[in-house]
């Protein structure tokens, strides 16, 4: 059961690059096949919001790359953690054009993240403590008599 | 300096020196598909830290078979054992390994196949003109 630390997908699409483009980084793209309604601040460093219909999912994406019409990335915040969890994915977007069309790769990754809490607190605290632990034992064990 | 009082060694600590997120994330699920524990861990993320009798005072299961969910749980991670006063033992949720399991449920849950069809059949609907209706976004399947 391997935790997939990176999602990877190719897609061939029929239009060129510069109309995928305006598809992956407008919020009347993002707002339609990604969620229902996005805003998008399109800069290194800007942020955009998407939301769904659903009322429950929202994501904030921190945009890290843009360079139209071939590159365009960003990070996010892993599902299930909390909006406040460090931990984010990292989402970058290839247009190469292909034919009269696009090759569109996306590749997500940082899913396997471990936590640092896992090893900080859980584990290693408890391996750390046998280790004194046993040895005051050692120690009271040679003490007495 | 002393290993927190609150504290209790897991029993085997060499076998948990350098946890692999795949074994974490087995022992996650592997606790959580039964249905007694999750019961209690629900009861133990609800209250806070309970003892095993206070527990079988709150749930229709023997003390002996919470001992026993307790210990696996332990196992996976997803409860710490606290020595309380009297020699009591309380157990109290940790969410340590849950992260890892939600990392894994959230690589699932980004369903980028779904994202990247949507895509194309947005690509595939001619843009309306300006000022138009927008056209019916419903796409027949396949």
């Amino acid at each position: 059961m391997p935790i997939p630390d990176r999602i990877e997908r190719t897609i061939d699409l029929a239009q060129p690059p510069q109309r995928v483009w305006e598809a992956l980084t407008s919020a009347e793209g993002l707002g339609s096949w990604f969620g229902d309604r996005a805003t998008v601040d399109l800069r290194p460093g800007g942020t955009a919001y998407v939301e769904w219909d659903d009322e429950v999912h929202k994501a904030t994406l921190t945009i890290v790359v843009v360079e139209p019409p071939a590159r365009f990335a960003w990070t996010w915040g892993i599902q299930g953690l909390p909006a406040t969890d460090p931990r984010r994915t990292y989402v970058e977007f290839t247009l190469t054009p292909s034919g009269g069309g696009t090759r569109l790769s996306v590749v997500e990754s940082g899913f396997a993240q471990l936590p640092d809490e896992l090893l900080d607190t859980a584990y290693r605290g408890n391996v750390e403590g046998w280790r004194k632990e046993l040895g005051e034992l050692a120690d009271y064990l040679h003490a007495a008599p | 300096m002393s290993w927190p009082t609150t504290s209790m060694p897991r029993p085997d600590p060499e076998a948990v020196a350098r946890p692999d997120p795949e074994a974490v994330a087995e022992a996650v699920f592997a606790a959580l598909a039964e249905p007694t524990r999750r019961s209690i861990l629900s009861t133990l993320a609800a209250r806070g830290p309970t003892t095993a009798t206070g527990l079988a005072g709150l749930l229709p299961i023997t003390r002996q078979a919470i001992t026993k969910h307790l210990e696996l749980l332990a196992a996976a991670g997803l409860v710490l054992a606290e020595h309380g006063e009297r020699r009591r033992i309380r157990y109290r949720v940790n969410a340590a390994p849950m992260g890892i399991a939600q990392s894994y449920l959230a690589a699932l849950a980004r369903d980028w196949d779904s994202k990247l069809t949507r895509l194309q059949r947005a690509l595939d609907t001619p843009a309306p003109p300006p000022g138009a209706a927008a056209p019916e976004p419903a796409v027949p399947e396949g």
